[in-house]
């Protein structure tokens, strides 16, 4: 694979002298995510388990895994909590921008759990099981924060 | 397994929410002396140490070097091992492995932490993925209460249940002089106490605690010349199950699952309900008590609340849980997995003084990690097979 830019990690505003690979699988899916707005897995040849984010090796069967399934953009809340306390995002260096939902989404055709925000407008409609879509930035920069939230679409 | 294991002393110190009275070998050398002194050795006597609490706590790494005046450590073996909450019991089974192996007869392990010196939760999320983990993450809690919020929804549990392993171990606590929090609450008060992460109140969580425990291990050559009646080490298990958080089963700890059937299967335990004595879980927050022992087999799933609301593992109950007020009442982070294995080794010694529990044959300690990773051991008061 020919890697023609880097892909920046974000702190915000705060600068931390750490650059991770994300690896092949995951370059993949954050080009895939920031030109296309699509949510790429990986599904293990042996136990058919489709893994999202994805990854080169599916531990329990401790196979190479190389089938990219495209999953969601909707799924469902799999399990989540809303954060009440005010701490400091060692990140960013900022406070959290507490209540903030912590959503462990469950894009259809996937079998792992998604960690983002969810809005947390209506608490109401926050339970384990609404259905969900995708917020997306504006300005897609190939991270994690393509992606500005989920928001309950029940 | 070469040689057989056993625990033959043990030593805590009173632990706080704040020590500035000393500093972290100091903290150390307090578990230390009072280890040697339950087994009536000395410094000379021990050949090996092994020692670790967690990484980036406090901002000063290394803590094999640095703390060798008070550890005892200086010119013999140690070695230091840290794998987050796990620690202290990742450091009794490396023990256990070193004396089991045969290379060394007497080895001391230490596990330390001043959370009042450290950003507990930043050191915490150095834990986890920097591109899929950390966006959303908010330390320990963050997982813990989507585990119990998934519990609650596949069970019907509640809020309540979770409140009254709380009152039990926080009752507890008031028998044991080294906890840190002993004060009884009741299930209003940890119901109206302000809610941290939906399910999760102030008062299901455990305080981050300033403290050290030390333990001896020895070999089946030694141990009972040196302790009459010392805890023998059954079995030990370890596991993981997950690379990035949503890869978890939430509801379920798999790994607790899967590396207390290992114990089980070790040591021929059939029901572990009526066979074990007493357990000294490693549980941070209250639905822990819920979810973890239904992963033990103590009870089915779903069947941990009605269990704990008939009293069964209060003192006095058919299986006790935490006579020491567990981790809900004391968390020197690196120290607290070790405090699970030294409680359970003084309640298989009958050194648990207000807090033992009669006639203990079988004792459970664990330890667990940031969330989802378990480790375990199985203590006993019969020399195994």
């Amino acid at each position: 694979m020919t890697q023609t830019e880097n892909i920046i990690i974000e702190s915000g505003d705060a600068v931390q002298p750490f650059s991770y690979s994300v690896g092949m699988h995951g370059s993949k899916f954050f080009t895939e995510l920031r030109d296309n707005r699509r949510f790429m897995a990986v599904k293990c040849p042996k136990c058919k388990k489709v893994y999202i984010p994805p990854r080169g090796v599916c531990g329990e069967c401790f196979v190479e895994m190389k089938d990219w399934v495209e999953v969601g953009p909707q799924g469902v809340i799999g399990t989540f909590t809303i954060l009440r306390f005010a701490f400091i995002d060692p990140e960013t260096g900022a406070q959290k921008p507490v209540p903030y939902g912590y959503g462990f989404i469950k894009f259809d055709g996937a079998d792992t759990l998604f960690q983002h925000y969810i809005s947390v407008e209506d608490e109401t409609k926050i339970k384990i099981g609404a259905r969900v879509e995708p917020v997306f930035s504006k300005d897609r920069k190939g991270t994690i924060r393509d992606i500005e939230y989920f928001k309950v679409i029940d | 397994m070469a040689k057989r294991v056993a625990i033959v002393g043990t030593g805590q110190t009173f632990h706080k929410s704040h020590r500035p009275d000393v500093n972290g070998q100091e903290l150390i050398n307090e578990a230390v002396r009072r280890a040697l002194a339950d087994a009536d050795l000395k410094m000379k006597d021990i050949d090996a140490i092994v020692i670790g609490n967690m990484d980036h706590f406090e901002g000063i790494n290394y803590v094999d070097c640095w703390s060798v005046d008070g550890s005892g450590a200086t010119m013999k073996p140690i070695i230091k091992l840290t794998t987050g909450g796990t620690t202290g019991c990742t450091v009794a089974i490396g023990g256990y492995h070193l004396v089991g192996s045969g290379m060394f007869d007497r080895v001391l392990i230490i596990g330390w932490e001043k959370n009042s010196e450290s950003d507990t939760t930043g050191a915490i999320t150095t834990a986890f993925d920097p591109v899929w983990d950390r966006l959303v993450f908010a330390g320990a809690i963050s997982g813990l209460a989507a585990e119990a919020q998934a519990y609650i929804a596949r069970y019907g549990a509640s809020e309540r249940d979770g409140a009254r392993v709380s009152v039990r171990d926080r009752k507890h606590a008031m028998n044991n002089p080294h906890a840190q929090l002993r004060k009884e609450v009741t299930l209003d008060e940890v119901l109206a106490s302000p809610m941290l992460a939906d399910p999760i109140h102030l008062l299901d969580v455990c305080p981050r605690s300033d403290g050290a425990c030390a333990v001896i291990m020895a070999s089946e050559d030694v141990a009972e010349k040196i302790c009459p009646k010392p805890d023998w080490i059954w079995a030990t298990a370890s596991r993981h199950s997950y690379s990035y958080l949503g890869d978890a089963d939430y509801g379920r700890l798999t790994s607790m699952r899967e590396g207390s059937q290992e114990l089980w299967k070790k040591a021929g335990i059939k029901e572990p309900r009526k066979e074990l004595d007493v357990i000294e879980l490693y549980q941070p927050y209250s639905f822990g008590g819920l979810i973890w022992i239904e992963d033990m087999g103590i009870v089915g799933p779903g069947e941990a609340p009605r269990y704990i609301w008939d009293g069964n593992t209060d003192m006095g109950g058919e299986l006790p849980i935490n006579p020491s007020g567990g981790v809900i009442a004391t968390n020197p982070i690196g120290a607290t997995g070790l405090i699970r294995c030294a409680e359970a080794a003084m309640q298989v010694m009958g050194k648990a003084e207000g807090r033992q529990v009669p006639d203990v044959n079988f004792a459970f300690s664990s330890g667990f990690g940031g969330c989802w990773w378990t480790d375990m051991i199985l203590h006993g008061k019969k020399k195994p097979k």
